[in-house]
């Protein structure tokens, strides 16, 4: 009976939204949070029969509690960001690099074996300087080869990407297993002469790594925006035949911003082994390479952008340990917490660039 | 069970009080029952002030850290210590996520911070050297005693001891099944090897001091009850795997092993034994941490446990009660602190009764596990064990002592000395009957 019928509006249609103003985009943001908090308030107090309110408080407190957490926070920001800076460049070109992890693996690793054989026998500038050398040097290769096999024959870079990742978790696992030597786990390097720590810079001794992002912001928010290598970026990430029209090098762009992209990553290994955990070890990356491209996309690339949201995620994060912790829930209940809200957040770019027109509203048709 | 509560709440008492009470003797222990009430009090009253920092590798879903869990909880309960007294962190890598976890238990106002993994340790005593005032425990870390603080300790059961038993119930198994022909090389003749000596095998994590102390022991158990057996010991590189543990018990199995014994987390050992026996293979499993029953119903026989809570209770009550936690914890038997569980329905006839003299001997300390009589190393019986305590850094490839530690004599009066030279296993010797495969299970 229903093929004879005529062609009914659906209840809903979604049309795309031009140019939604900020205050309206602020307004579908909170929106969402709102509903998001709604939604486990829901998940809290019938799943884990506790108080919406005094777990959300506690969730606050996981980061703004004291003034070590919040510099904690701030540490783990800024790791974060980090990768997300150095993604940022692949993924505006649309190279869909997925190997950040196996970056900051390959990174740290360089960092601690030039820490552990030259330890002793550099002064600690040089020293430093050789294990920033070494990481920006391994992450870049690791960036560069599936840059190189792509331009040259059109490899799959999402695969290829991938596939180092493993590559560099192995040679770390290897390693950690040679360097460990009898002793049951590797514990942190140098530990008798702390030779290639971080030195305590400000009462803490990963304001380092703080300030090192920080510059880093800066200058990518201007490699991009400003500089031409930038442009070409963008305008080989919009179409490859526009730029091969426009006289651009596609090949030669591919490969130089993978080398950036994956020298950055590489950074954030020096930093994550030299002033944050001062080892080196298989889960050294903690996933921050595929967390950080949800950080460079939702910010569309914007380096200031992805602070906020690397900052959201830390605080989610830090948040769903701080609710384990303090009502002895499994950390899986608190995940889903953050989940909850991670999925709103981002369920509402949709209507930030869609809105949603109930039947019978024509008053929009073009 | 409640006559061993009991046996442990007044030994733990005596300890409370005398701080170094090392024997229990039957005056002491009644003399600590009839004061009992006024110390439980006095010890109730501080316990409620107690604030302590839990930091774990895994959550309740993990058996290694699960068991901590619930020997914490036991522990806090027979303390009167309510629930908000124990601050939990979950899942804390063996990173700087220890440091900090530590750091804000500090910060909340903890008087002592367990962390219960390996690893943990070389974060913890950064933490330590931080805060004097706090006490830092590193279950199953090995420097406390050379790191020259005060306030950082270390703690490891003497599983050694159980394990041992365990492989009572195992050797027990095996003679029943040879004596009653169930068990030929007829019957099944891979698990003879040319000179009659009947197979067993022993799925291992990693080739540490601690696994190995830990099969020597089960070994020794066995042959103390069947002389003629000879195991292999196959590594998985890994505290838990379960497809790997499997892989490796169904190589043993096929090589011949009748028994397997394991060390490692997870039931994979179990299942996969059980699953051959299921099929026709005279094969059985001695697994490790937990009850293995509901994993392998008929194959399981046994288990070797640490029972945390005894350690646990004695250290919040030291901390209430002011004294200093012991810098190198270590007890067996003696105190209770490690057990087997629930003996199998297959296991042999006399099994409980052989198990009942065993720890008793092992409590009252006429039976010592490593025995030097017992075995013996590229054919010599060992004279001399010198245990270098040092805390070595290898990633030089050249060992860079980090806390100089003392070399010490481990074999004394006729027998090798675990764990009393400081709390974490040491022994490492390899010896005659015992076969290693130099390759981890694929």
């Amino acid at each position: 009976m229903s093929s004879t019928q005529t062609v009914r509006e659906p209840l809903v249609r979604i049309v795309k939204r031009e140019g939604a103003t900020l205050p309206k985009k602020i307004l579908v943001r909170a929106v969402a949070i709102l509903l998001a908090l709604v939604v486990d308030a829901m998940f809290i107090y019938f799943v884990t029969g506790l108080n919406p309110l005094a777990v959300y408080g506690v969730m606050w407190g996981g980061t703004f509690a004291n003034p070590t957490r919040f510099s904690w926070m701030l540490r783990d920001l800024v790791t974060l960001l980090c990768v997300g800076i150095g993604l940022a460049p692949a993924f505006k070109m649309r190279f869909w690099n997925c190997g950040g992890e196996g970056q900051i693996l390959i990174g740290g690793l360089a960092t601690a074996l030039v820490m552990v054989y030259l330890g002793s026998s550099l002064p600690a500038p040089l020293l430093f300087l050789c294990m920033a050398g070494a990481s920006l040097a391994a992450g870049a290769l690791w960036g560069v080869i599936p840059a190189w096999f792509k331009s040259r024959w059109n490899t799959n870079e999402t695969l290829f990407t991938l596939m180092m990742n493993y590559v560099a978790t192995s040679i770390v696992a290897c390693m950690t297993n040679i360097m460990r030597g009898s002793a049951s786990s590797l514990g942190t390097l140098n530990k008798a002469t702390k030779a290639g720590w971080f030195p305590v810079f400000m009462g803490q001794r990963y304001n380092i790594n703080i300030i090192v992002v920080v510059v880093l912001t800066f200058a990518m928010y201007a490699y991009l925006k400003y500089s031409k290598q930038g442009y070409e970026i963008s305008v080989v990430g919009e179409s490859e035949n526009t730029a091969r029209y426009a006289g651009i090098n596609v090949r030669r762009v591919m490969v130089r911003t993978m080398l950036i992209s994956g020298a950055i990553c590489g950074l954030c290994g020096f930093l994550i082994v030299a002033g944050r955990d001062q080892t080196i070890s298989t889960t050294s990356a903690g996933g921050r390479g595929f967390t950080a491209i949800i950080v460079a996309w939702l910010a569309k690339f914007n380096t200031f952008t992805m602070a906020l949201i690397a900052f959201l995620l830390v605080f989610l994060e830090r948040g769903a340990s701080e609710i384990a912790s303090a009502y002895s829930l499994n950390q899986y209940a608190a995940d889903i917490i953050t989940g909850v809200i991670l999925f709103f957040i981002l369920g509402s770019e949709f209507f930030i660039n869609y809105r949603v027109v109930p039947r019978g509203m024509h008053k929009e048709e073009r | 069970m409640k006559k061993l509560l009991g046996i442990v709440l007044s030994c733990a008492m005596v300890f409370s009080m005398a701080a170094c009470g090392a024997t229990a003797t039957t005056t002491t222990s009644t003399a600590a029952s009839t004061e009992s009430t006024g110390e439980a009090a006095a010890e109730g009253g501080n316990a409620s002030d107690l604030k302590i920092g839990v930091i774990l590798v895994g959550d309740e879903t993990e058996g290694y850290s699960a068991a901590h869990i619930e020997g914490i909880k036991a522990a806090a309960a027979e303390l009167g210590m309510s629930d908000d007294q124990i601050i939990w962190k979950y899942k804390v890598e063996e990173s700087s996520d220890c440091a900090d976890a530590a750091e804000d238990l500090v910060g909340q106002g903890c008087q002592a911070i367990f962390s219960n993994s390996y690893g943990h340790q070389t974060y913890m005593v950064e933490v330590a050297e931080k805060y004097p005032d706090v006490t830092f425990v590193s279950m199953t870390g090995d420097f406390a005693a050379i790191s020259g603080l005060d306030n950082f300790k270390n703690a490891f059961t003497s599983v050694y001891e159980s394990r041992y038993v365990s492989g009572v119930v195992a050797g027990l198994k095996l003679k029943e099944l040879t004596e009653s022909g169930t068990l030929t090389p007829e019957t099944q003749p891979e698990s003879f090897d040319a000179d009659g000596n009947v197979k067993i095998g022993y799925v291992g994590a990693f080739s540490y001091a601690e696994v190995v102390s830990g099969y020597t022991a089960f070994y020794l158990g066995v042959k103390s009850v069947f002389p003629t057996v000879t195991m292999e010991v196959m590594y998985t590189n890994s505290w838990f795997d379960i497809s790997k543990e499997g892989a490796a018990a169904e190589a043993l199995v096929a090589n011949g092993a009748v028994i397997v014994g394991q060390h490692a987390d997870s039931t994979g050992a179990p299942a996969a034994v059980q699953k051959l026996k299921d099929g026709g293979k005279i094969c059985y499993s001695v697994g490790y941490n937990i009850d293995m029953l509901a994993t392998a119903p008929t194959a399981a026989l046994t288990s070797a446990t640490n029972v945390w809570s005894v350690y646990y209770k004695e250290a919040f009550s030291d901390i209430a009660n002011g004294e200093p936690v012991p810098t190198d914890w270590s007890k067996g038997y003696s105190e209770g602190a490690v057990a087997i569980t629930e003996l199998g329905p297959e296991c042999a006839e006399g099994t409980a009764e052989a198990v009942a003299a065993a720890e008793a001997a092992l409590k009252d300390g006429s039976l010592h596990v490593f025995d030097t009589a017992t075995f013996t190393v590229g054919g010599e019986t060992v004279t001399s064990a010198p245990i270098d305590l040092t805390y070595y850094d290898y990633s030089t490839g050249t060992p860079v002592a980090v806390y100089e530690g003392e070399t010490k004599e481990a074999i004394t009066d006729g027998y090798f000395s675990e764990s009393t030279l400081r709390s974490a296993p040491y022994f490492a010797l390899r010896i005659d009957g015992i076969v290693e495969d130099a390759e981890p299970v694929a």
